[in-house]
């Protein structure tokens, strides 16, 4: 596999910038009472979504999580539609009447986030399934928790794609939790990539907070399924800085403790990617200027959303039906 | 008598059952460290143990079905689905399982199991975790299910539910958690089956349902004001119904509206009003009227949200055209 350019590698560190400051954002709006609903924000997990994402094609497809954020921005979602949407807003991705859990952009290839844990693995196979039908060359990339991997969803959609061959890359984004259940406490596996092995599809294990291995390992797993070689499984170790969802007093510390945050913060994706940037001739200045440049973006997006209306009632009723 | 919230007076009910009980034990996510998403198990797994509060992977069939199979072979579980929303995917097992084991074992094999869940509108959280499915579960013979709209009803019909050798869906209101009621000190319970007239009047019978029961008697206090007297029914179990206290009310009343969350298609507002109709047509002096959600999934943004369930001033207006609209 060819090197990484310094272009893609400043890509890849824009858009981990772009994540975790509208999530930041996020916290502050959220306190402030703008946003309503719940925030399920992906702060630590940045390099997951960004090193599968900047592995795909524009027309490649993803189905996300309640945890989504991360993966819209990732896929070239846009940041003042995203704001516009939280705050409930007409202008909004689905014109308010979806919110941070619901968010779809189907020209970008963003099938949509999904409140069911679970809910988005089958989706994804469908969309593979589709795919390969229509000879399309897409690829498609499900992203979930190592929570989700105890659904039947889950079992039932590796199974099937291994089985069809179809072309569709799990990743699973193990960040030890299910709300406060520890994954020791939710199953009997360290490594959710061993469960490949019992549908017939390789499992891989990577440092989720290292986004240039993430993408490493994304690479091989879409070219293999565009290559018509079928499904992969790959489980990204990873950790959230916040709580479950914003309300999830002092970031979930009723179930973990202190010394586990601070250590997996020692960690972070961000800090660590500035570092190899600087070493490979970055300069500091250079990074500061991305840092701006991704502030004054997101503080765009708050302002669009702000200034935006409220959708009429009658959108209440509207769209449930197409045609 | 102790002023108590709706949350309190579920968990006093599951704490007296499991210290009567040796065989009452809860499962289900995030029920044990973090006491349950809503707070509602706070504490019993530090009383209990984690061996009769059990936290489950999600594994929302696996939780329905691992509690059945528990309950067909001597164990009383209660098992917690987080939302009504994710019950669909524990269907099978309520639906083909539970509900079927009693009658197919002509009567031999017992299913006492308790399902709760959490139902409704009102914390922004979108169209996948804010229905009201209770017409679903209530569709189906051989499960029973429970609404309560008051902690003095939560606490009486949980325990109720568990001493029950049926499986009863036990549907919580989010929005009720925080609200306060009496609650005696000391054991009671409150028969499942059984409807409640939350306040007696003569001009026409609201039946209403969980959180509708609340925003119905701010209706009726508005309605008072202008002379007119509401007689408020609460089924509180949804099946089975008692239709004949509704029927009882209607002879007094002679006119009925039908509230719930729920949409109105297909909903137990159809069933209540064609039972009515079947048992007590000569006593209705106007059409029966239901006052339900709207035909639409719930969305997101608030002023939406709010739109499409009924409010207090819809209930009113629609009371208001049925008793003045004939004059
Ligand atoms: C089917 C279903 N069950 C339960 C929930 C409630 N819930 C929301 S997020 C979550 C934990 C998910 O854990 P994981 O898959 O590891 O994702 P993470 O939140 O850690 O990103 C739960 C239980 C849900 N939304 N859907
Ligand atoms: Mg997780």
């Amino acid at each position: 596999m060819e090197a990484l350019t310094m272009e893609k590698r400043l890509k890849m560190y824009r858009l981990m910038l772009t994540i975790r400051a509208f999530e930041e954002k996020i916290v502050e709006v959220y306190a402030q009472g703008l946003m309503p609903g719940l925030a399920h924000l992906y702060v630590g997990e940045e390099a997951v979504a960004v090193g599968v994402c900047t592995a795909l094609e524009p027309a490649d497809l993803i189905t996300s999580t309640h945890r989504g954020h991360g993966h819209c921005i990732a896929k070239g979602g846009d940041v003042k539609l995203m704001m516009a949407e939280m705050f409930g807003k007409d202008t909004g991705y689905c014109r308010g009447k979806g919110g941070s859990m619901h968010i779809s952009d189907i020209e970008l290839g963003i099938v949509g986030a999904n409140g069911v844990v679970g809910g988005g693995i089958p989706l994804a196979t469908g969309a593979a399934l589709s795919a390969q039908m229509r000879n399309s060359g897409q690829v498609v990339v499900c992203f979930f928790g190592d929570g989700a991997s105890n659904n039947g969803s889950f079992h039932e959609s590796l199974n099937l794609a291994a089985l069809w061959r179809l072309p569709v890359v799990y990743v699973c984004e193990n960040n030890g939790y299910g709300i406060s259940v520890a994954q020791s406490r939710h199953q009997a596996i360290k490594d959710v990539a061993v469960r490949a092995a019992a549908y017939g599809m390789p499992g891989v294990t990577v440092d989720g907070n290292d986004v240039e291995a993430v993408h490493a390992a994304a690479r091989v797993a879409v070219d293999r399924a565009r290559q018509g070689e079928g499904p992969t499984l790959l489980e990204c170790k990873t950790y959230r800085f916040r709580g479950h969802h914003e309300g999830d007093p002092n970031r979930g510390n009723r179930y973990r403790s202190r010394q586990e945050i601070v250590a997996w913060e020692e960690k972070c994706p961000l800090k660590g990617y500035e570092a190899k940037l600087l070493a490979g001739g970055v300069t500091w200045e250079q990074l500061e200027e991305l840092k701006e440049k991704v502030q004054q973006a997101i503080e765009a997006a708050v302002q669009y959303a702000n200034a935006s209306p409220f959708p009429p009632l009658t959108a209440a009723l509207a769209d449930v039906y197409a045609g | 008598m102790a002023i108590k919230t709706y949350r309190d007076a579920l968990r006093e009910a599951m704490r007296e059952e499991m210290l009567r009980d040796a065989m009452v034990f809860i499962m289900g996510e995030d029920v044990g460290v973090y006491g349950g998403i809503f707070g509602v198990t706070a504490g019993l797994r530090d009383e209990f143990g984690e061996g009769r509060v059990k936290d489950t992977p999600i594994s929302e069939a696996a939780i329905a079905g691992a509690a059945t199979g528990a309950a067909m072979t001597g164990m009383r579980p209660i098992a917690e689905i987080m939302f009504v929303d994710f019950t669909t995917i524990a269907m099978d097992q309520l639906v083909n399982q539970a509900a079927k084991w009693h009658y197919m074992s002509g009567g031999r094999i017992k299913v006492p199991l308790v399902l709760r869940t959490t139902t409704g509108i009102g914390r922004r959280t979108a169209a996948q975790h804010s229905q009201s499915l209770e017409a679903w579960h209530a569709h189906v013979p051989g499960l029973k299910v429970v609404m309560p709209s008051t902690p003095y009803d939560a606490k009486g019909l949980l325990k109720s539910a568990i001493r029950d050798d049926n499986p009863v869906v036990f549907i919580e209101h989010k929005m009720l958690y925080n609200e306060k009621g009496e609650v005696p000190e000391g054991e009671y319970l409150v028969p499942l089956g059984k409807a409640d007239i939350k306040r007696e009047g003569s001009d026409c019978t609201i039946v209403a349902t969980s959180l509708m029961v609340r925003r119905a008697l701010a209706a009726a206090e508005a309605l008072a004001g202008e002379g007119i007297d509401i007689e408020l029914v609460d089924p509180r179990t949804i099946r089975p119904l008692d239709i004949e206290t509704i029927c009882t009310s209607v002879s007094k009343t002679h006119r009925l509206i039908i509230v719930h969350e729920a949409c109105g298609f297909c909903g137990v507002g159809a069933e209540i009003a064609t039972e009515v109709m079947e048992q007590a047509f000569f006593e209705l002096d106007a059409p029966v009227v239901r006052v339900t959600g709207k035909e639409a999934p719930i969305p997101f943004s608030p002023s939406l949200e709010d739109y499409v369930v009924p409010s207090v001033e819809e209930i009113a207006a629609a009371v208001r055209c049925l008793v003045k609209g004939g004059e």
